[in-house]
């Protein structure tokens, strides 16, 4: 299971970084949202990999799984699914503005046609 | 318990809804409330600083939960000094904005900036770490709307390369929690630094790894090269007053350096021996020197302005970075000038924006109102190059002196001299071509209608403009007493047990097993102290 954990986590950060690498807007979008897939997958496991046993204090269980990081994935997926709304609004808004999604600046000569415009 | 600490937090969270749920159509209400909102935080942060400035450490746990259990907000120093530079800082700007009508280009302008607050109020205020991360990205979030406040292609283009910068740094410090998390099982600021003490030299890996992790955040935030190339456009292209607001969130990554760096990770640990301190120096240096040759080579003024914060920002790292107490007390007083001076200079660039086309360093027919505006932009000009007689020179100094010491004391002196002379001529060409070449120009009748599209300024953007230069000047004359008080917080970042033993020690729901006995014996005084 810890290579399996291990792996997945690699896999997406990997393509994760790939895809943030990219010019145009939307797949820098999905590039950040498998970043933050890998990064809540590596939170859970931060609190060590266990399965069957309980988060909460019960008679007669000596062996529990740490609750505190996934209270804390949680945090993090709602914050993530927020920001991910808000940047495919902003790119999208942009998109719309200029008919062009690259991320990077402008060249120098098209921004020098759009200040004369 | 004292519960005026968590209220620079609860004020804003609570006025921001207020704002849009009450008076979402009515400008003038929005305005009373936020002005009446920052002088609130203004009194109330004047009161904690006040409070803090015997060496008092100030608790609060919420849900009287105890720590490292419950979230705790920590007011110390540094803290409440930092908050009460924000809420200052937001006082003029929040006139500027409205002086300028720039909160009237687009909805919800005051509604976002109370929340910023609250973000940058909590990020200096939060006791662990993962409520650092909650409230940098209350500050993000805000600062999203913030920054495309009033839209136009430009600004949304970089609003996108700005979000998602900050995503990607959102995501990184997620991972470096999540290995502190892994290797010590706390989060806690006080409870870690207690931990990674306890952590055996040969199984070091993962802290050292958490460590540059959440250096390299930190250096995000703070635009420390190489992580550095967001700011341009972003501080360029965002609206003036936002700009201003925005000159202390990269002190926000200063502050979260200073507080890790010395507190859980302080330099003369075993574990993470010389880790952050070999590589911040010299990423310091050379961020100060990209910086200042940025104001060189721009082309635009908001852009001058933008690389000169990129280069104060190096300055204040390299103060920093030397990780001794007089560093620190040099940092602290030069992040406050640099604040003030960063604000100053985006707002005199607005000013000057009023009444241009653009503000290409091209010569252009003279402005309204162009001796004033032009002053203006000569002291703020010479604040951030530190140049006599104001408070940037002092801190200059104080940087110089700091650095003595240190093992590049010669590398670290030629850059900072080099790198001030430069921007000096940066400053010096940016301004002249801006303000004194434009009455060789005779102004263009067909050109200068149409080029005057915003209002020209109002009393109120110059007397924001001018109390904030009064500011500078206040501390610049009262220096030494400014730096006494930084020295005094140096020395309490640098002896960290009595914070440390306010957080954990003090009872609540929950305490440590081991100290249980100790929360019995102050059972009573919690009793009684619940009344105040």
């Amino acid at each position: 299971m810890e290579f399996l954990v291990a792996s997945a986590i690699g896999i997406l950060t990997a393509a994760g970084i790939y895809l943030t690498l990219r010019l145009r807007t939307f797949p820098v979008i999905l590039g950040i949202a498998l970043l933050t897939y890998a990064v809540n997958v590596f939170l859970f496991a931060s609190g060590r990999l266990m399965t069957g046993n309980p988060p909460i204090l019960r008679d007669g269980v000596d062996v529990y799984t740490d609750p505190l990081p996934q209270a804390l994935v949680l945090t993090a997926i709602v914050i993530s699914f927020g920001m991910t709304a808000v940047v495919v609004m902003i790119g999208l808004g942009a998109f719309l503005g200029a008919d062009d999604d690259h991320v990077d600046d402008p060249k120098a000569d098209d921004a020098a046609a759009e200040d004369r415009s | 318990m004292n519960h005026w600490i968590i209220l620079p937090i609860v004020l804003p969270s609570l006025l921001a809804p207020f704002i849009v749920l009450a008076a979402r159509y009515h400008i003038g209400i929005q305005r009373v409330l936020s002005v009446a909102g920052v002088l609130a935080l203004i009194v109330l942060n004047l009161a904690l600083a006040w409070q803090a400035s015997d060496g008092t450490i100030t608790l609060y746990q919420l849900g009287d939960w105890a720590a490292p259990f419950g979230i705790v907000v920590v007011g110390d120093r540094l803290s409440t000094m930092m908050i009460l530079l924000t809420a200052v800082l937001a006082f003029f700007v929040l006139l500027y904005a409205i002086g300028s009508g720039w909160d009237q280009r687009g909805r919800h302008f005051h509604a976002l900036y109370q929340f910023q607050l609250m973000g940058i109020m909590g990020a200096f205020l939060a006791g662990d770490l993962f409520n650092l991360f909650v409230f940098f990205e209350v500050l993000l979030i805000a600062s999203y709307g913030l920054m495309i406040h009033a839209g136009g292609n430009a600004r949304l283009r970089a609003g996108v390369q700005y979000v998602l910068y900050n995503l990607l740094g959102s995501t990184l410090f997620l991972f470096a929690l999540g290995a502190i998390y892994a290797q010590t099982g706390t989060l806690n600021m006080a409870d870690l630094a207690e931990r990674v003490q306890l952590i055996s030299a040969d199984d070091t890996v993962g802290i050292r790894l958490a460590a540059v992790l959440l250096l390299l955040v930190f250096a995000i935030k703070g635009a420390v090269m190489p992580l550095h190339f967001w700011l341009p456009s972003s501080y360029a292209e965002a609206p003036a007053p936002v700009a201003a607001l925005f000159a202390i969130m990269t002190k926000v990554g200063a502050y979260a350096i200073i507080r890790v760096y010395t507190m859980i990770f302080p330099p003369d640990l075993a574990v993470t021996d010389g880790l952050h301190t070999s590589w911040l120096l010299i990423a310091a240096l050379v961020s100060l020197a990209i910086g200042m040759v940025g104001v060189l080579a721009a082309r635009k003024l908001d852009r001058v302005v933008a690389f000169s914060v990129i280069g104060s920002m190096g300055m204040v790292m390299v103060a920093i970075a030397l990780f001794t107490p007089a560093g620190i007390a040099a940092a602290l007083y030069y992040m406050v000038h640099s604040t003030l001076a960063a604000a100053i200079l985006f707002l005199v660039v607005d000013l000057t924006r009023a009444g241009r086309k653009d503000l290409a360093l091209t010569a252009q027919p003279p402005i309204a109102g162009a001796a004033l505006t032009a002053g203006l932009f000569f002291v703020g000009a010479i604040a951030m190059a530190g140049l006599p007689p104001l408070s940037g020179f002092i801190g200059k100094l104080l940087v110089l002196d700091a650095s003595f010491t240190s093992d590049i004391a010669p590398w670290v002196w030629g850059t900072i001299l080099i790198s001030s002379l430069i921007s000096v001529v940066g400053f010096g060409r940016a301004g002249s071509v801006v303000y004194w070449k434009a009455k060789s120009l005779a102004p263009d009748p067909e050109v200068a209608p149409e080029a005057d599209p915003a209002s020209p300024p109002t009393a109120l953007s110059y007397a924001a403009v001018g109390g904030l230069i009064a500011l500078l000047v206040a501390h610049t004359a009262f220096a030494g007493q400014v730096h006494g008080y930084t020295t005094t917080t140096a020395a309490q970042l640098f002896a960290p047990e009595p914070y440390k033993a306010v957080v954990l020690d003090t009872p609540g729901k929950l305490t440590r097993p081991e100290d249980k006995e100790k929360a019995d014996a102050y059972g009573d005084d919690a009793k009684d102290g619940e009344d105040h």
